[in-house]
């Protein structure tokens, strides 16, 4: 069916629909008579709202109305929705017109009308024949164009009959067969004038056209013959040179020959697509400038450190990463870089660091660290070197394939045991089997991967579990420093993994760290409050002590996890009896971690003096003049543990060259000979020493240095041998050298009250009575209450007007209908009537 | 008597011995006994069990005791006034008629039954100790009813006094420790005649005991009396007195046992007693704890303990610390004068006044002693010298009591003032004049120096301590600082306020990690390693 006629019928049927709506109100019709400005010039539509004031300079949108007018429009536009819905309504097909611009309201019906028209016109004009009505439709053959194959038939045969195919198609179809003429009666009948001026000449045309063929077919022959005969005669000519050529190689030969040149030239063009195609990139940095980019970091870094010590408020935005994408997920995932690597403080590039960790290690290492970092990306085990684009590294594959297989099969074999993604653990006994069993770099190359395989960019719980196994991880070191003997070699390798994941993850790291030391805090005064005295903590506490240090600054002012760990440090050094050599050994740790956590800031940590003086106390040997200085507890000035450190025979002192504790001496300590006693002492006490040497330099320049140093001097000056303990005297001057810098206190000066200012202060106000708001917020929170108050009246109103637009309607269809129905019934009793009439009429006639 | 017969029981009573029908042996054989004179002796039976080897005999055997006793007590078959010894027995039983003789049997077997129970207070097993003190404690209810002497009891006041003793005694065991039955015991001393003889029982037992042995310690048997004594509390008032185990029927208003002050006198008399001889250090340490509200409000002359705490006080350390809140108690209500009390407060200022137990005891005492406004400045400005010299040493905790304390002190004396504000015109520096080994405080030269220990704690790792100090460098406002409920602030309460703190961002360090013992000025590592 064609468009034009589905358009008649539809606006035929359209019209007929209209039909019972036609009865609009007569004021609607007059309204529609009228221009807009004769309607406002009319008095009787126009509706003046009187106002209470006249304002000077307000200009009022609503001083004149137009009742009628827009009663009016409220109709249609109800009429056109509401209406046509509840026509619609319990109805579930639905008529789409699809006439052009039917539902644009914008458009003028006349536009409408017109662009109709053009539509259609050009639609007949872009047909090439008139005859072919199906011309859209393609005509297929087994899935295949028929068009398209009889294009292919031209090439196959080449018989003369090709020309006259596509004629066949078009016109001849129509002139032999006459088969257009039933077709055309269909069309419009716009068209018929000009069919039947064709329509005459018809014979004449068909004569013509067969007159055209045949010329056309014997000029062909003619032209067929001629090429014949060239060719034969080119062939003649050839046969007589082919002796000519020397090297005659065969068919195939060639062929094969070609192939690989050309597959050469893909390679080529491939390496060519596949290259970094110059990019446009950031120019190179000199040194100079890498260094003081370096430079501004590290001091952008430590200002903010510094600020932080003083104990002044931290913005929230200075925390975050300068440049922090709109996407970015706050997960620690950055697309371009290396993937280990995370977050605000990045100091110094990856592979530097990756050479740090590694130091030492032989260059087999290194490349296992190497391999290790691409494992994801490159699952087929191949080794790469230079470059670490994926793009190139095809080509790379290639190029450069096992220069030295040897090493590599040793990689192999020494990988074969290690998968290369773990599933993160969901318990800490999981991570225990994991790690369990694996050396040292194998269990930090498993939790590198395992952190790698769930990082938190691939899914959407790994962020959960990978937290989670910070916490799992942080049990584990705490574990293996229980053990006896301590694996502290495999805590040390786990540290850097430990390092990343904070960086990852801070709020869980200060979460478990958190835990830790509210679970040692709270059994520490569980057992103070019982017994009134603790065991130093464990070597898994001072572990984690060591760690809070490497993790965390501890050189805030207040941090949530470094001010707790400094008062459980601080704890310890004052409630833990000494009692023996090991527990000597562990408050000098906790001394050790009690400098380094104060190094940078220079707090005053009293416990870590109090401590070391009785160290030094005890190694006193006399300690019945003791007199001038007074030790504080948990040290006892007499007492069963108070020669711990006395130094017996003073010839080992000679021999003894100072060697490093080690930190499992803390719980264990052998001590069958007597010289190694003397040693472990003599090394304390230089510990000792040392510790109180740091602690003059730290703290030189506190106001009450002499006060808080004098127990130390006397004890050293007066019942230590200078000769036993070289470095005595160095620590005797460098107390006594300290400057003493001392001001009276004087309390700082009170800003001075600024005088009262006589200046009016003018205060706005632009409530014109109505109530508002102080601040912003209240008053945009009143403005919406109205507005919102507004609206809703509104509402009401509308669906109000719709229910009585609704019930009209409705009133009118019933009217409608009862008239039609009253009106079919007079008419069915008239026509009774009349058939009564007629009957009683025969009636009569017979009866007459 | 019948010697044969009762080898017959024994026999009998070893062969079954199944615990519930022993019960209920027991159970029917007291019936039996009571009912029926002739079945006296049964009687032997049930004291056999007494001695039993079995816990739950014993106890079994200690209730039927307890029964078939109070019953016979109650009956009056008990034989009254005092029992014959030895060769008068015979001539003294010829005399008597049948009835007399079951009375003096049954009076005999009694005493027996007492006798052994209070063995039993010396038994290993506490099952076995608590139901024979039960069930001595029930005779001596029944004998204070129905006295066994044969007195006019309108002249006297019947009450067991040697039954008690006895069992006080016991309780006061020189070889073991009784603290738990002791405090069993306390139930009975509720009632104020049973009070008052074991009041007098303690005072006779320790004035025995310890004079025996010429002064010298005894701890397990001091430690029971402590706690024996420490039990014992007199209510305020005379109308408290109300619960009497024995009442009297005549002549009550009359009697010791109802008068307040002869329970104060007792209980005083019973302290000093006690308090007269030599103690361990620890007990010192127990009853100068318990001494201001438990002993010295029940004294009637509370100023008789002055010897006792002016030696204790002289002690020296954490004694003399305690020692302190007697002696405030004397000063305040009973009006002591104690001569040199601020200079012996002031030499108690040592560095392990921060970390004793009662630290918060003792401050909250020194504050008392030194919010009189009618001190003398230099004794102010020494106490805060030495308290802010002393804070040099202390753990974060007693910081948090100490500078508000020592601000406080500068706001009561506003001439103190100079301690933390003396402008001088010349910018030299200064050393300290102030001595610590000084034991005078009015020659301590603490007025002429400042409290640059404060300004060194400016500087403490911790954060409230170092804002705590940093509140000396503006003028201190009006009002003083609530010191009372620092006093009992723990570390773990500092930690936890740290721990329980959420924060949006938590700060990190920003040196990578590579190795344990690396970083932080590498001290650890120095001097440590991983072996």
């Amino acid at each position: 069916m064609s468009e034009v006629s589905a358009q008649s019928v539809l606006a035929h049927l359209f019209q007929m629909g209209k039909v019972p709506k036609k009865k609009r109100s007569v004021a609607d019709k007059v309204r529609k008579a009228k221009t807009s400005f004769e309607i406002k010039n009319n008095p009787f539509e126009v509706k003046i709202n009187r106002k209470k004031f006249d304002v000077l300079g307000r200009k009022s949108k609503h001083d004149v109305g137009l009742p009628g007018v827009s009663r009016s429009k409220a109709n249609n536009k109800r009429k056109e929705t509401l209406l046509k819905e509840y026509k619609q309504k319990g109805r579930s097909s639905k008529f789409i017109d699809k006439r052009f611009g039917e539902y644009d309201t914008q458009m003028a019906p006349e536009d409408k009308i017109l662009k109709r028209f053009a539509l259609e016109r050009q639609r007949v004009h872009d047909k090439k024949d008139l005859y072919n009505l199906n011309e859209d439709e393609e005509l297929t053959h087994y899935g295949q164009s028929l068009a398209e194959m009889e294009k292919f038939n031209d090439a196959v045969d080449s018989d003369d009959e090709s020309e006259e195919k596509g004629l066949l198609s078009a016109e001849l179809t129509a002139s032999h067969f006459g088969g257009g003429g039933l077709l055309r009666k269909k069309t419009g009948g716009q068209q018929d004038g000009e069919e039947t001026h064709r329509a005459k000449s018809r014979q004449e045309l068909i004569d013509e056209l067969i007159q055209k063929s045949k010329q056309e077919k014997r000029e062909r022959q003619v032209r067929k013959e001629e090429s014949q005969e060239l060719t034969e005669k080119l062939d003649q000519e050839w046969k007589s040179i082919q002796a000519l050529l020397v090297k005659k190689t065969p068919k195939c030969d060639r062929a094969e020959e070609e192939k690989p040149k050309l597959e050469q030239y893909d390679m080529m063009v491939r390496e060519l697509v596949f290259d970094m195609k110059a990019q446009p990139s950031e120019k190179l940095k000199t040194p100079e400038e890498l260094a003081r980019e370096e430079r501004e970091k590290l001091q952008k870094l430590e200002s903010d450190r510094l600020r932080r010590m003083m104990g002044e408020e931290v913005e929230e935005s200075s925390q975050s990463q300068s440049h922090i994408s709109a996407d970015d997920l706050h997960d620690g995932f950055i697309l371009d870089k290396d993937d280990e690597k995370t977050l605000s403080y990045q100091v110094g590039d990856k592979r530097r660091q990756a050479v740090c960790v590694e130091d030492g290690d032989a260059g087999e290492e290194e490349e296992e660290e190497e391999e290790d970092d691409n494992a994801d990306e490159e699952g087929r085990r191949r080794r790469r070197r230079g470059s670490r684009r994926p793009a190139m590294m095809k080509k790379m594959v290639t190029l450069t394939w096992s220069p030295s297989k040897k090493i590599k099969a040793q990689q192999e074999a020494a990988k074969a045991e290690l998968p290369y993604t773990f599933t993160a653990p969901e318990s800490y006994s999981d991570l225990k089997d994991l790690l369990q069993g694996h050396t040292p770099d194998n269990q930090r190359l498993i939790v590198a991967r395992t952190q790698k395989s769930n990082h938190a960019s691939l899914a959407v719980g790994n962020k959960l579990k990978l937290q989670k196994m910070f916490g799992f991880l942080l049990e584990y070191i705490g574990e293996l420093a229980t053990r006896s003997p301590p694996e502290l070699v495999a805590v040390d390798k786990l540290i850097p993994e430990l390092y990343s994941m904070c960086q990852m993850f801070p709020e869980a790291a200060c979460k478990a760290m958190q835990s830790i030391f509210e679970d040692a805090g709270h059994t520490m005064e569980e057992v103070l409050e019982v017994k009134g005295h603790v065991p130093f903590p464990a070597l898994d506490m001072l572990v984690y002590l060591k760690v809070t240090g490497l993790l965390f600054p501890t050189s805030d002012f207040r941090h949530p996890v470094t001010t707790p760990a400094l008062l459980y440090i601080s704890q310890a050094l004052t409630k833990c009896p000494v009692r023996s050599l090991q527990d000597v050994t562990s408050g000098l740790v906790l001394c050790c971690l009690g400098v380094e956590y104060v190094t940078f800031s220079k707090r005053f940590l009293p416990e870590l003096i109090n401590f070391l003086a009785g160290t030094l106390h005890l190694a006193v040997k006399d300690k019945t003049s003791l007199g001038s200085y007074t030790v504080v507890p948990p040290f006892r000035p007499t007492g069963k543990c108070s020669d711990l450190l006395v130094l017996s025979d003073s010839e080992s002192c000679a021999s003894w060259t100072k060697k490093s504790l080690p930190l499992s001496a803390t719980r264990h300590l052998e001590l069958r000979s007597d010289p190694t006693q003397t040693q472990a002492r003599l090394t304390c006490v230089s510990t000792c020493l040392d510790l109180v040497k740091r602690c003059c330099l730290l703290y030189k320049d506190l106001p009450s240095f002499t006060c808080i140093f004098r127990p130390i001097r006397t004890l050293l000056s007066e019942h230590l041998s200078a000769q036993t303990l070289p470095e005595l005297l160095q620590i005797l001057e460098s107390i006594g050298g300290a400057a003493v810098t001392r001001c009276r206190l004087v309390l700082e000066k009170k800003k001075p009250i600024p005088l009262k200012l006589l200046t009016p202060k003018i205060v706005e106000v632009l409530d014109y009575g109505k109530k508002r708001g102080c601040n912003r917020e209240e008053r945009e929170k009143e403005r919406l209450k109205h507005k919102y108050k507004k609206e809703f009246k509104g509402a009401l109103r509308e669906i109000r007007k719709d229910t009585r637009f609704l019930a009209r309607e409705k009133l009118t269809e019933v009217m409608d209908r009862d008239s039609e129905r009253k009106r079919k019934v007079r008419e069915l009793f008239g026509s009774l009537a009349t058939q009564e009439g007629e009957w009683k009429a025969l009636k009569r006639m017979k009866s007459k | 008597m019948a010697p044969s017969k009762r080898r017959n029981v024994i026999l009998r009573i070893t062969a079954e011995q199944s615990g519930k029908r022993a019960k209920i042996d027991l159970n029917t054989k007291v019936k039996d006994v009571l009912q029926d004179k002739k079945n006296a002796n049964d009687v032997f039976d049930i004291l056999e069990l007494l001695e039993s080897e079995k816990e739950k005999d014993v106890v079994n055997a200690v209730n039927a005791c307890s029964k078939l006793f109070s019953t016979l007590l109650e009956k009056k078959d008990l034989f009254l006034g005092k029992l014959p010894t030895g060769e008068e027995e015979e001539a003294f039983i010829g005399g008597l008629s049948a009835e007399e003789k079951y009375r003096l049997f049954m009076r005999q077997r009694y005493s027996s039954c007492v006798e052994m129970l209070l063995e039993h207070l010396d038994h290993e097993l506490y099952s076995v100790k608590e139901s024979a003190l039960c069930c001595l404690m029930k005779f001596a209810e029944g004998e204070g009813r129905h006295p066994l002497e044969d007195l006019d009891w309108s002249e006297h006041y019947s009450f067991p006094r040697e039954l008690l003793q006895g069992v006080v005694d016991r309780l006061l065991s020189r070889t073991t420790e009784n603290s738990m039955l002791i405090s069993r015991f306390q139930e009975f001393l509720e009632m104020e005649d049973v009070r008052y003889y074991v009041m007098s029982s303690i005072r006779e037992n320790v004035g025995k005991v310890l004079a025996k042995n010429k002064g010298a310690l005894i701890p397990v048997y001091q430690n029971n009396v402590f706690s024996l004594m420490s039990n014992i509390s007199i209510p305020s008032q005379e109308s408290g007195l109300t619960n009497f185990m024995i009442k009297q029927e005549a002549k009550h208003d009359d009697w010791k046992v109802a008068k307040l002050n002869e329970h104060k006198r007792a209980f005083e008399k019973m302290w000093l007693g006690f308090l007269k001889y030599k103690l361990p250090s620890n007990m010192y340490k127990k009853i100068l704890v318990i001494l201001h509200d438990s002993i010295l409000p029940h004294m009637s002359k509370p100023t008789l303990m002055i010897d006792f705490l002016t030696a204790a006080y002289d002690v020296g350390g954490a004694i003399s610390l305690l020692a302190l809140n007697g002696l405030f108690v004397l000063i305040h209500q009973h009006n002591l004068d104690y001569p040199d009390f601020y200079k012996k407060l002031y030499n108690l200022l040592e560095p392990s006044v921060f970390h004793v137990k009662y630290r918060a005891r003792f401050f909250h005492l020194a504050n008392l002693f030194l919010s009189s406004s009618h001190l003398p400045l230099y004794l102010v400005a020494a106490f805060a010298k030495r308290l802010a010299r002393l804070a040099l040493t202390a753990p974060p905790t007693a910081l948090l009591i100490v500078l508000p304390f020592i601000c406080n002190l500068i706001r009561r004396h506003p001439s103190c003032r100079v301690l933390v504000h003396k402008p001088s015109t010349q910018d030299e520096s200064v050393e300290d004049p102030y001595l610590m080994e000084e034991e005078d405080p009015a020659q301590c030269r603490a007025l002429e120096s400042s409290l640059w220990e404060i300004k060194t704690l400016q500087s403490h790792y911790h954060p409230d301590v170092a804002k705590a100090a940093g509140s000396i460098n503006t003028p201190l406002s009006g009002l003083e600082d609530d010191i009372s409920e620092l006093l009992e602030k723990t570390t773990y309460e500092l930690m936890e306020r740290d721990l329980k703190q959420t924060r949006k961002t938590v700060p990190l360090e920003f040196e990578t990690a590579t190795q344990l013992l690396k970083g932080g000025g590498d001290v650890l590592g120095q001097h440590f390693c991983l072996g």
